[in-house]
């Protein structure tokens, strides 16, 4: 589904990722690891097509499609998901009216007619409760307000509308406490499918006890330096990062 | 003349007018007025930008154009005026009455061509409580006796004073004491001109006590006229004790539209003003001075302003909020959204006076420059000599946050409309405060229309 090759990127003079490769199967979870500025939440931004990231070399495509050359609300609407590690909070704009219209644009994107009012808040419900998303928050302005965990919780809410092929989880475990975590973890698990995959981005082996990985990378200094199955959660926990370089 | 004033040949013709206009008037009380006003005007002169209250509203383009000025108070509307006049308001009523759900459901109308009153396109309110007349037929109402002329500041105020001295039109509603009016009352205006004219409209909106009404004003030009039309109005309002009025003012005009607007407003206990000042593209020169008196204690005034410009259209909006007594509260909203080469201006002032102690004043001006080349002047000026009051005063000038529209195309939603959901939501705290559904979802949809290509 995603093929990441020999991917190069810098934010103005300073290279970030240097020399970075994934392939990424349709019902597999990816976690990747790594220190603190070892280009995790970069590799998510570029991924997502962030404007002050500049590619310099390597390719990106999802199934076959060079992303790259796409901008952010096109790479969405072909599937690609960035849960936000830091979800913006946009008072005014009301939470439903945002999905409604991100949905239908990528609905239409993919041939498909725009969902009535009434489908659309059948759908809501349904993915509301699959997540454990609280109906109060979803007639709220987007994000305003809401607790760090509630805005992790919107994320992932995000996610079970739209439906994309590719999901990026920014360090979505961070700041939340262990009910926090489990709801998400619950809800993510309950969004995994043969079709679709997730790459998880996190500092913390934690996550995974909770949403189990097929794969987990290390990231380190730009590059992919370790890849191992979810035993390697656990070694990284116990022994830290040190080893690796 | 000072610097301050400018020289214009309208300047000559205007004093040649004068003494036409106040020949007409029969009315000795007026008339008197008027001269006293044409000597004001006289000394002001039409002010330049080294004059402070102008200094970012340009007005030597307006006033070096002539103008044919409508010096004829009992002019009467010609059979052509009032069909262009139908076939226009239809349009308008295509435009923003449906959404008032449906014209004589919704809201009652008022309308005046070239500021003469027609009650063959009007649907006015059936209704004892409500007088509604030609200012000019007013003279001998108390109302008109009690309050006109008595409002408005002319001093340091040129275009007040040109109007008090030449006003030939205008509206005069007066609500009487305990009247509530069920619906909303739409004035539209309507100006035909096939030369360059100068209107001078004024109005007297008296609100008795415990009254409350909804006045929604819109004007309508003719887009393809290419004819200057200088409006240079003036309304006076008055609230007794424990009136409401709620007074939206939707300016969207065509290009050859250039305004001045004076609304000032006397209060009396327990009353509620709240202005609606929405100006949108069209109009290429627009400036509101709009003043409170908050005469006596325990008072509400609110004013309310959005203006999105486009194109090199002025908007200027100069308040000035006077708390005279205890208790007082006042809440100035004003929001902005700058486009292309265009140019806002807000100017706000509040006086809290040394036995207005208590007073609650607020002020608050938001903007977004949404071009390289857009521009505002946001001046917040407050003047306290009252020792026990709380006030405050805001002023932002930014641009959208990119990272709220990166989010926003994350989910999929394009560039044009992720900034246009950003402008709605800009623009919402304000749009919010419009009582009337229909009005605001009128106001929102709008607000996309003209952002489209932006």
């Amino acid at each position: 589904m995603l093929s990441i090759k020999n991917l190069h990127a810098r934010v103005e003079d300073k290279e970030i990722l240097k020399g970075l490769n994934l392939e990424v199967k349709a019902g597999e979870v990816h976690a990747i690891m790594g220190p603190n500025g070892a280009g995790k939440s970069s590799l998510a931004s570029v991924l997502a097509g962030r404007e002050n990231y500049e590619v310099t070399e390597g390719s990106v495509t999802l199934d076959g499609k060079d992303i790259l050359e796409m901008a952010p609300e096109e790479r969405a609407r072909e599937g690609v998901f960035l849960a936000f590690q830091y979800p913006i909070e946009i008072p005014g704009v009301s939470n439903i009216n945002f999905l409604k219209t991100a949905l239908n644009e990528i609905r239409t994107h993919r041939g498909l007619d725009p969902m009535t009012a009434k489908e659309f808040l059948q759908k809501s419900k349904e993915k509301q409760a699959l997540v454990e998303f609280d109906a109060k928050l979803v007639n709220r302005s987007l994000n305003e307000g809401f607790s760090g965990g509630e805005k992790k919780r919107n994320e992932i809410f995000q996610l079970a509308m739209l439906e994309p092929k590719l999901a990026i989880l920014d360090e979505t475990d961070s700041g939340l406490d262990i009910d926090a975590l489990r709801i998400v973890s619950r809800g993510v698990n309950k969004l995994r499918s043969e079709n679709n995959a997730f790459i998880l981005i996190t500092h913390y082996q934690r996550l995974l006890d909770y949403i189990v990985p097929d794969y987990v990378h290390v990231l380190s200094d730009g590059k992919i330096v370790k890849t191992g199955g979810k035993e390697l959660a656990l070694e990284l926990e116990e022994k830290g990062y040190d080893w690796l370089k | 003349m000072t610097t301050k004033q400018l020289e214009s040949p309208l300047y000559e013709s205007l004093q040649a007018q004068f003494e036409i206009v106040s020949l007409q008037d029969q009315h000795e009380a007026t008339k008197a007025y008027r001269a006293q006003a044409m000597e004001t005007f006289r000394a002001l002169g039409f002010p330049s930008i080294k004059n402070e209250e102008w200094r970012f509203a340009n007005v030597l383009p307006l006033v070096k154009t002539t103008y044919e000025v409508s010096a004829d108070k009992n002019a009467q509307i010609s059979e052509d005026a009032l069909a262009q006049a139908k076939a226009l308001i239809a349009a308008h009523k295509e435009d923003i009455l449906p959404k008032l759900k449906g014209e004589e459901k919704g809201a009652y109308r008022l309308v005046t061509i070239n500021g003469v009153f027609s009650k063959e396109l009007s649907f006015l309110p059936d209704n004892a409580g409500i007088t509604i007349s030609t200012i000019g037929e007013a003279v001998d109402h108390p109302g008109y006796q009690e309050y006109f002329g008595k409002i408005v500041t002319l001093e340091n105020n040129a275009f007040a004073s040109l109007n008090s001295a030449m006003f030939t039109d205008g509206l005069f509603i007066e609500l009487k004491a305990n009247t509530v009016l069920d619906m909303p009352i739409h004035i539209i205006k309507v100006k035909l001109a096939s030369g360059n004219a100068l209107f001078q409209p004024r109005n007297l909106f008296i609100v008795r006590k415990n009254a409350q009404m909804d006045v929604i004003e819109t004007y309508i030009s003719d887009a393809d006229n290419e004819a200057a039309i200088l409006i240079n109005g003036v309304s006076e309002i008055a609230l007794e004790e424990n009136a409401h009025f709620f007074h939206y003012d939707i300016q969207k005009g065509c290009k050859n539209i250039r305004k001045i607007q004076r609304n000032e407003a006397v209060q009396q206990k327990h009353s509620n003003y709240s202005n609606y000042t929405f100006t949108f593209p069209g109009s290429s020169f627009t400036r509101n001075n709009l003043t409170i008196h908050l005469n006596d204690e325990a008072i509400e005034s609110h004013l309310y302003g959005l203006y999105l410009t486009a194109g090199e259209q002025l908007v200027d909006n100069h308040t000035e909020v006077h708390h005279k007594k205890p208790n007082g509260e006042s809440n100035q909203l004003y929001k902005g959204i700058i486009m292309d080469k265009s140019k806002a201006v807000f100017n706000g002032k509040i006086y809290v006076y040394e036995d207005a102690q208590k007073t609650n004043a607020f002020q608050q001006s938001n903007n977004v420059l949404f071009g390289e080349q857009a521009m505002v002047h946001a001046k917040p000026q407050l003047e306290i000599f009252a020792d026990d009051v709380k006030c405050s005063h805001g002023t932002t000038i930014g641009q959208l946050n990119k990272e709220a529209i990166f989010y926003l195309k994350s989910r999929g939603i394009g560039e044009e409309q992720a900034k246009q959901l950003m402008v709605k939501a800009f623009a919402f705290d304000v749009a919010e405060k419009i009582k009337i559904p229909a009005l605001r979802s009128y106001v929102e949809e709008m607000i996309t229309e003209e952002m489209k290509g932006h």
